[in-house]
């Protein structure tokens, strides 16, 4: 580069959104608020049994309905060439991928899976219309217990493979046996995530248009690129006559990660009727068939010497997958893997996944996916140690910690932690909560037969999904490379236009990402248009997930201002008459070194490149400069959290205090939105933790299909949250950035649980798992005072055997003495 | 089918009049009838609040009334909040784009409405209060602190400007 930033004008400040405006104004286009003239609607006739034989569809008397224009079955599919995609191969690993059509044929799998697709002229219409088509169905045994669906005796839900196991992944470093064997201590517990929804408050709309060979798509979707490629792939469709628009999108979390049977459904009916087609999910459709996230039981194994040093952690992890794949659900628990040392050096890690189908709708990933579930595992299981040691547990805690001069940080596990001050982020959190006080209070409210307890995490995630040749086909196995890319474009006038690859839906990277070029190029803020989600517009792109988007389509933006601004500062070199390496970018001008007065400003200079009378020797004219950014590393964002809970024992009722959060996520490019990504993190994990559980009954049935019975938080259950931050850079990219979208997900769930425990400790309380609704506290204070009576029930009233279904009874398998030797 | 009903509704100060099923409900009316999309739809159960609007001043959700029962009264939808020549923001709409009180933005309409009733009812309400007033309207992305903090702030910048309502 020739030059460099003098200082960062825009970057590191908290600057309102420019996405704003449109969106509190009323003037934002949702995909739903979009039609297009003789456009049909669409409406999904979906299974009412979770797992059962179709013995016949009749259609007659919906096809007959006032402005229906058509109805189409599994049968019918003529031109969709291949079942829904799902994208991970790892080498050398069997996994069972189902053939999963948009429309059933012959079976079904789940309660909700399409079976017949009605298109009509009228919104409500269509609904009257899918009511008329008649299904009759051979019932088959549901399968919802994921340990018992690998029994033998089970029922099978895919014949063909003979059992319910869909494939075993293992990642490890260190000889785990050996380390357990080695330790005085080792704590054994059985650890419940249990299943949750996404919950994005838009649901999920598609609408696709089919003129003259080419197909658009408009879709609530986080991967309008990998949406584009792979409806290629599903309509045998050329990918340059497809279209995908991500437009507005209201939230994702992972839940528009997808290439769901609806979006292949529309597109493939549209081109067949030769007609525009929109489909509208309900709220109910949403709850039952946008995929759900966790469900994960896990046996967990962590080791210890007397004085507290850790010697290893096992895992293994049990997911419950549902009856088919989507994009990438078998992935998710592995990546979970990748974060099972934590902050903490474990001489040796193991663990061991098995994905298992049941007759539930599929898993995949939601907000974290893997690593929430993960983390509570640990945090969840170094409290328990701490415990058993009789050791301090913030004490336990530092005393394992990789030192901050240790990084990079290689792994037993074989990964590189790019940088860490793991200490730094507790001393900080421990500014905000003053842990003596703490405990003085609570013996005080104790007295008082008020129930107050602390819990904490510290923890450690991987994010900036990259660098392709780890998580690529031949590495971690993924189809697909995970750059990201960039083109900046200075039109003449001197604004700039940025396409990112990225696609938001809430993150704000018209802002940060104009920020980030505004500085780099020489202009503001407000002179940059970042344009995103559209498949026509700039070079292809990998999407928004994983808490990818700034530490690799961010820093793919820097780097293509980078080259823009390499190539304005050769022009006003020679404008200027100075040498290149002369000029530096100071205050927005490009300037001669030492001669203030010799300076332009990046319009004169896109004048020049467009007007190209006088340019250097052999440049072309223009400005615009494009980026496809691969990462050498992944980023590992960490934190501190602690969160303070009144437990009220007569009820169970939880309610939180205080929750306190430092999150380090490298420098800050926005901390305005930092904090409010932060804020959704925590409070998703506090609905997990404490509100939401997907139940299915016994047959298979959803409990809880509306948001009557699923209980996303309100703001009347959450406290205001008290966020700081340390600032720790990633060698990684240039910007020094990693990812905060998931932080707080991943940290929160196992510091409100641990708090809660903490709580009830008094009352003999040692364990318990998510969600901590007042039902599952309660019995588990009536357990722990020795007079709980009959069997368990979940907050549904199902009872809950020795096992659980994924959702009660786990618990202290047993924490023993002295290892095996 | 029932026959179509008669609907005359002032829909952010306009006269609109409309033949409508009697079965359709206002939030349909709004968007797909009027071309009012800045109201949204997040759930089929009144749980959600995105589709709050204000009906005759109070603030309903536009899924569970039917358009016609609208017959005869005023409605204020998130497009009506702006007001003025110039266009100039509602006092909650700059607080919101100050405080970062969206992401995705699809609650904010819903939220915004229902806090300008609040407001209405009770111009200086505590946190709590605040927190209570928006139980009814869900949000995914910010986990409500922003929001919460953007009420307040307009809250405090309505109690000290003249004449600005709802």
């Amino acid at each position: 580069m020739t030059t460099q930033v003098q200082q960062e004008r825009f970057v590191g400040k908290a600057l309102r959104r420019k996405e704003d405006p449109r969106l509190i104004t009323g003037r934002a286009t949702y995909t739903d608020d979009m039609s297009i003239p003789g456009m049909l609607y669409a409406a999904i006739v979906r299974s009412t049994e979770a797992h059962a034989r179709i013995t016949s569809i009749d259609t007659s008397e919906a096809k007959q309905h006032p402005g229906v224009a058509a109805v189409f079955t599994g049968d019918d599919l003529e031109g969709v060439e291949a079942p829904i995609p799902m994208v991970w191969a790892p080498p050398g690993v069997e996994v069972k991928v189902p053939e999963h059509w948009p429309l059933a044929k012959g079976k079904v799998g789940y309660v909700g899976h399409a079976v017949a697709l009605v298109l009509g002229t009228d919104k409500y219409g269509v609904i009257d219309a899918a009511e008329k088509v008649i299904v009759d169905y051979e019932p088959l045994p549901a399968v919802v217990d994921v340990e018992k669906a690998l029994e033998d005796g089970s029922p099978v839900i895919h014949e063909e493979y003979g059992t319910n196991k869909c494939f075993e992944w293992s990642l490890g470093g260190g000889d785990i046996e050996a380390a357990l064997n080695e330790a005085d201590v080792v704590v054994e517990r059985r650890v419940v995530n249990h299943r949750t929804a996404g919950g994005a408050i838009e649901c999920r709309v598609h609408l696709a248009d089919y003129r003259a060979g080419n197909l658009t798509l408009w879709s609530s979707t986080q991967i309008p690129h990998i949406l584009q490629l792979l409806l290629s792939l599903q309509l045998g469709m050329s990918e340059e006559k497809i279209r995908v628009i991500a437009p507005e999108v209201g939230g994702g979390f992972g839940s528009k990660l997808q290439c769901y049977p609806e979006e292949v459904l529309v597109c493939w009916a549209a081109r067949k009727l030769g007609r525009a087609i929109k489909w509208t999910e309900t709220r109910s459709e949403n709850m039952t068939t946008t995929h759900h996230g966790r469900d994960q039981v896990a046996y967990v194994r962590m080791g210890a010497k007397r004085d507290g040093t850790l010697t290893g952690i096992h895992s293994r992890i049990i997911q419950d997958l549902g009856s088919y794949h989507l994009i990438e659900g078998p992935v998710i628990p592995c990546l979970g893997a990748f974060v099972m040392s934590g902050p903490y050096k474990f001489p040796a890690v193991q663990t061991d996944i098995v994905g298992v189908f049941t007759t539930k709708f599929a898993t995949d990933a939601i907000r974290g996916a893997g690593r929430p579930e993960a983390t509570h595992m640990i945090e969840m299981c170094m409290d328990q140690m701490a415990d058993e040691l009789g050791m301090d547990r913030l004490e336990l805690r530092r005393k394992n910690f990789i030192p901050k001069d240790e990084f990079p940080a290689e792994l037993p596990l074989g990964v590189i932690y790019d940088s860490g001050d793991y200490e730094g982020t507790l001393d900080k959190l421990l500014e905000h909560v003053d842990v003596d006080a703490f405990r003085k209070e609570q013996a005080e409210l104790r007295e008082r037969g008020v129930y107050r307890g602390i819990g904490f995490s510290t923890w450690v995630e991987i994010c900036g999904l990259a660098p392709s040749r780890v998580v690529g086909p031949g590495g971690f196995g993924l189809q697909a490379g995970y750059w990201e890319s960039a083109q900046v474009r200075v039109n003449p006038s001197g604004t700039a236009t940025l396409f990112t690859g990225s696609s938001p839906h809430g993150q704000g990277h018209e802002t940060t990402f104009a920020q980030i070029v505004a500085d780099r190029i020489g202009c503001t803020p407000e002179q940059v248009e970042v344009i995103h989600g559209d498949t026509d517009m700039g070079p292809f792109g990998m999407g928004t997930y994983g808490s990818r988007s700034l530490a690799v389509g961010g820093e793919s933006a820097a780097r293509a201002a980078e080259k823009v601004r390499a190539k304005a500062s050769e022009i006003a070199a020679h404008l200027l008459e100075a040498a290149p390496e002369d000029i530096e970018l100071n205050d927005g001008k490009y300037q001669v070194r030492g001669s203030p007065d010799k300076a332009m400003g990046l319009a004169d200079i896109a004048g020049a490149a467009y007007i190209p009378e006088d340019l250097p020797e052999g440049m072309e004219p223009g400005l615009s400069e494009q980026t496809f950014y691969d990462p050498e590393n992944f980023v590992w964002p960490f934190g501190a959290h602690a969160c303070v809970v009144d437990v009220d024992v007569e009820t169970g009722k939880v309610d939180i205090v205080r929750y306190v959060a430092v999150d380090d996520c490298g420098p800050a490019i926005n901390p305005l939105l930092i904090d409010g990504q932060v804020h959704g993190g925590i409070a998703h994990a506090l609905g997990q933790a404490l509100f939401e559980q997907v139940v299915y009954d016994e047959d298979g049935q959803l409990v809880t299909g509306t948001f009557v019975d699923y209980a996303l938080p309100t703001a009347a259950e959450l406290p205001s949250f008290e966020t700081d931050r340390t600032e720790t850079p990633s060698p990684t990219n240039s910007l020094g950035v990693k990812g905060i979208g998931e932080a707080g997900t991943i940290a929160c769930s196992p510091t409100v649980t641990n708090g809660v425990i903490d709580a009830l400790k008094p009352l003999g309380v040692t364990w318990i798992d998510m969600p901590l609704t007042p039902m599952r506290v309660w019995q588990t204070i009536q357990e722990a005072r020795g007079s709980g009576t009959g069997p368990r029930a979940t907050e549904q009233g199902t009872q809950v055997d020795g096992h659980g279904s994924g959702s009660a009874g786990s618990g202290p398998t047993a924490p023993s003495e002295g290892g095996a030797s | 089918m029932a026959d179509n009903v008669r609907v005359n509704v002032t829909v952010n100060g306009e006269a609109r009049q409309s033949e409508v099923e009697p079965r359709l409900l206002l939030v349909h009316y709004l968007r797909d009838t009027l071309g009012l999309t800045g109201t949204h739809i997040g759930c089929d159960t009144s749980n959600c609040g995105a589709c709050t609007v204000l009906l005759d001043g109070e603030a309903v959700k536009s899924c569970t009334v039917l358009a016609a029962q609208a017959d005869g009264a005023e409605v204020k939808t998130i497009e009506g909040m702006a007001e003025g020549s110039n266009g100039a923001m509602h006092p909650l709409q700059e607080a919101f784009w100050e405080h970062h009180g969206l992401q995705c933005g699809y609650c904010t309409p819903g939220m915004i409405m229902t806090a300008a009733d609040l407001l209405a009812r009770n111009p200086n309400p505590t946190e709590e209060e605040v927190r209570h007033g928006l139980e009814g309207n869900l949000c995914r992305c910010t986990g409500y602190h922003n929001i919460v903090k953007s009420v307040m702030s307009a809250a405090d910048k309505m109690g000290s400007r003249e004449g600005v309502s709802a």
